[in-house]
């Protein structure tokens, strides 16, 4: 079986300070880490591989420093590594890297499960995976707690809100996988030094790729970042006290004079 | 000069820290109260390759050289002596001897296991009679046909009472001594005449195991000798250089855990209105322990360095488990200070890094066999 995981390298945003004069993220000296959740995703292309056999390929699209994330991926369990990274690609919403992403499954050719973590701690849009299997036509279960295949048919416990919903579909299919689906493993020691020593990361180029120029990069991406700030602290709330009925009467007093109701 | 690593060796740096942040740590506190061994964890960095870095693939290691295993021993340095201790013991006195001095056959069946984690090992030289004075060993090895039979006790051997492989270090001609009269073999658990003695309660490192080991009419095949023999000398010294250098990468991990979580509490601490910080006394403190903690680190990475291009390091070896000790020593109790009583109670882990620091000025060679090592070589340089 052939499994494909998509994964983005991203800065650390757990450890990242806010400048306080301008509010804004400090990113100079953050380490930059596979996005968590991608984590999540791997780990569960692992351990179908290792039930039901096969190869799992990573893909990144990103600067060439994403390689490093790719390696820790090899050194993690990978079997096969792949960057797409081009001037031509940088700036790109999500649109337009699910756009490139698709391209470059497509030219890997027939596989069976594309993986996607559940969303990016950079930019936390979840977007990317269900715009993905939208380009590569085929059916998506996202929010993935538990996965099995069965007769060539993916199964998979969704994670909502409120509820677990259990899904079936046929293969290929697309998931997105959440950070509650499982512990992912750690690099072995002798991974990390075959990831660098012996195994290489196939770079590929927008040349190298069937797209449309205009639907990558800035030019395809229908959305742009406006501002990154952190919001000011409201500060703390009140509290009403009084016994139920009458501080239910002020409560909607007080929403009425500012307008809400 | 180039002072980067290549990033195998960050990333690798950055897997062990998050293996000991999320694995390690959170077992060390029942670990040391309890005195019970790891098994878990040990398991857990066996999979992952922990427990034959340096060795080669061929042989069932990661490779990564003595650079990898000095940055994994000082990231698990920074949370735990005992997991420290058990490696260190594991690879530094058994995986890499064997990997020197071993045969291909003896590689074949114990090195490869021993590199994967599958068994571990330990390396019996200490006896009632001989510490520091190492020559003094009485364990025999007296020749039988085609085995040796040994006889003998030592103690105080980490990892003894779980280790599958034990290199045990015994005397074959009295009258020869040291030179030419000692002899290392190989040992498996099982082995006929072979038992484990007392555990011993010790003040720290207490999730390591210290054992008694007797040898009772121990038959071990001729094809065990490890090395020459006559020869266990060099086994056990040359295993030592690479052990020193381990040992103090740990040392200057735990020193930087201590300096730490010295800065977090000074500056979070408030006494007489401001952060302890605030006190130029604490900020001498810290400026001290920052100072030697850096020293330490430069000299356990040039002398693996040193030993990475084939180049003598025995003195630098010493010297560098001389100093990364001592200055663990100074930098804890320093750390115990600048928390005051919270440094004193067991429900803080400044107490029981205490406790495991101060067998580093005494194992694998105390301070003051360091220094006549050290000495020595100079001696060697000069004369």
């Amino acid at each position: 079986m052939k499994f494909i995981v998509c994964i983005k390298q991203v800065p650390d945003t757990t450890n990242v300070k806010i400048d306080k004069r301008t509010g804004r993220l400090i990113r100079e000296g953050i380490p930059s880490i596979i996005n968590p959740e991608d984590k999540n995703a791997l780990e569960v292309a692992l351990r179908l591989k290792e039930e039901f056999g096969g190869e799992v390929i990573v893909i990144s699209m990103g600067p060439p420093q994403a390689d490093e994330a790719l390696r820790e991926a090899i050194a993690i369990g990978a079997d096969r590594a792949i960057l797409l990274t081009d001037r031509a690609f940088a700036g790109a919403d999500t649109m337009a890297t699910a756009y490139s992403l698709g391209s470059a499954i497509k030219k890997i050719g027939k596989y069976d499960l594309v993986l996607c973590g559940r969303q990016a701690i950079d930019g936390d849009t979840a977007q990317v995976g269900p715009q993905l299997a939208e380009f590569l036509s085929i059916p998506q279960i996202t929010y993935v707690l538990e996965v099995n295949i069965e007769d060539n048919k993916i199964i998979a416990i969704q994670e909502l809100e409120d509820k677990r919903v259990k899904w079936e579909a046929d293969l290929p299919a697309l998931l997105t996988v959440t950070a509650e689906a499982n512990k992912p493993r750690y690099p072995s020691a002798y991974g990390i030094m075959s990831a660098y020593k012996e195994k290489e990361v196939e770079i590929w180029k927008m040349k190298d790729l069937d797209v449309d120029e205009k639907r990558i990069g800035m030019d395809g991406s229908p959305t742009s970042v406006k501002r990154i700030f952190s919001p000011e602290p409201k500060g703390k709330g009140e509290i009403i006290k009084d016994e139920p009925k009458k501080a239910a009467e002020i409560l909607f007093n007080r929403l009425r004079a500012k307008n809400i109701l | 000069m180039d002072y980067s690593i290549s990033k195998e060796y960050v990333l690798l740096r950055k897997t062990v820290r998050e293996f000991a942040e999320k694995e390690i740590a959170p077992v060390v506190e029942d670990m040391d109260r309890e005195g019970k061994f790891p098994h878990e964890n040990i398991k857990k960095m066996a999979k992952l390759g922990f427990m034959g870095l340096p060795i080669s693939k061929k042989y069932g290691g990661s490779g990564t050289g003595m650079l990898g295993y000095c940055i994994a021993a000082e990231e698990i340095g920074k949370v735990c002596s005992s997991h420290g201790t058990i490696l260190g013991a594991h690879t530094s006195l058994c995986c890499m001897p064997i990997e020197m001095f071993g045969t291909e056959e003896q590689k074949q069946k114990y090195l490869i296991p021993l590199a994967k984690g599958e068994k571990i090992g330990a390396f019996a030289l200490t006896e009632p009679n001989a510490g520091s004075d190492a020559a003094a060993i009485e364990t025999t090895a007296v020749r039988d046909g085609d085995h040796y039979i040994l006889s003998g006790t030592k103690i105080w051997i980490t990892n003894g009472d779980i280790a599958d492989v034990v290199i045990v270090l015994t005397v074959t001609d009295k009258a020869l001594g040291a030179r030419g009269g000692v002899t290392a073999f190989i040992v498996d658990k099982g082995t006929p005449g072979f038992s484990v003695g007392t555990l011993e309660d010790k003040m720290g490192i207490r999730g390591s195991s210290t054992a008694e080991l007797i040898f009772e009419d121990c038959n071990v095949p001729k094809e065990n000798v490890l090395g020459d023999v006559g020869a266990g000398f060099i086994v056990f010294m040359k295993g030592l250089d690479c052990g020193r250098l381990a040992l103090a990468a740990g040392c200057v991990g735990g020193a930087q855990a201590c300096l730490d979580a010295s800065i977090k509490f000074a500056t979070t601490r408030v006494q007489f209105g401001k952060p302890i910080w605030e006190n130029q006394a604490i900020q001498w403190m810290i400026a001290d322990m920052a100072t030697e903690i850096y020293a330490a680190r430069q000299m356990v990475y040039h002398a693996v360095w040193l030993k990475e291009n084939d180049q003598r390091f025995t003195k630098e070896s010493a010297m560098c488990k001389l100093f990364a000790s001592e200055v663990l020593g100074r930098v804890i109790d320093t750390a115990v200070q600048i928390h005051g009583g919270m440094g004193y109670m067991k429900k803080f882990p400044i107490e029981r890094m205490y406790r495991d620091a101060r067998v580093a000025r005494i194992y694998e060679g105390t301070s003051e066999v360091q220094r006549l090592v050290i000495a020595n070589m100079i001696r060697r340089e000069v004369l």
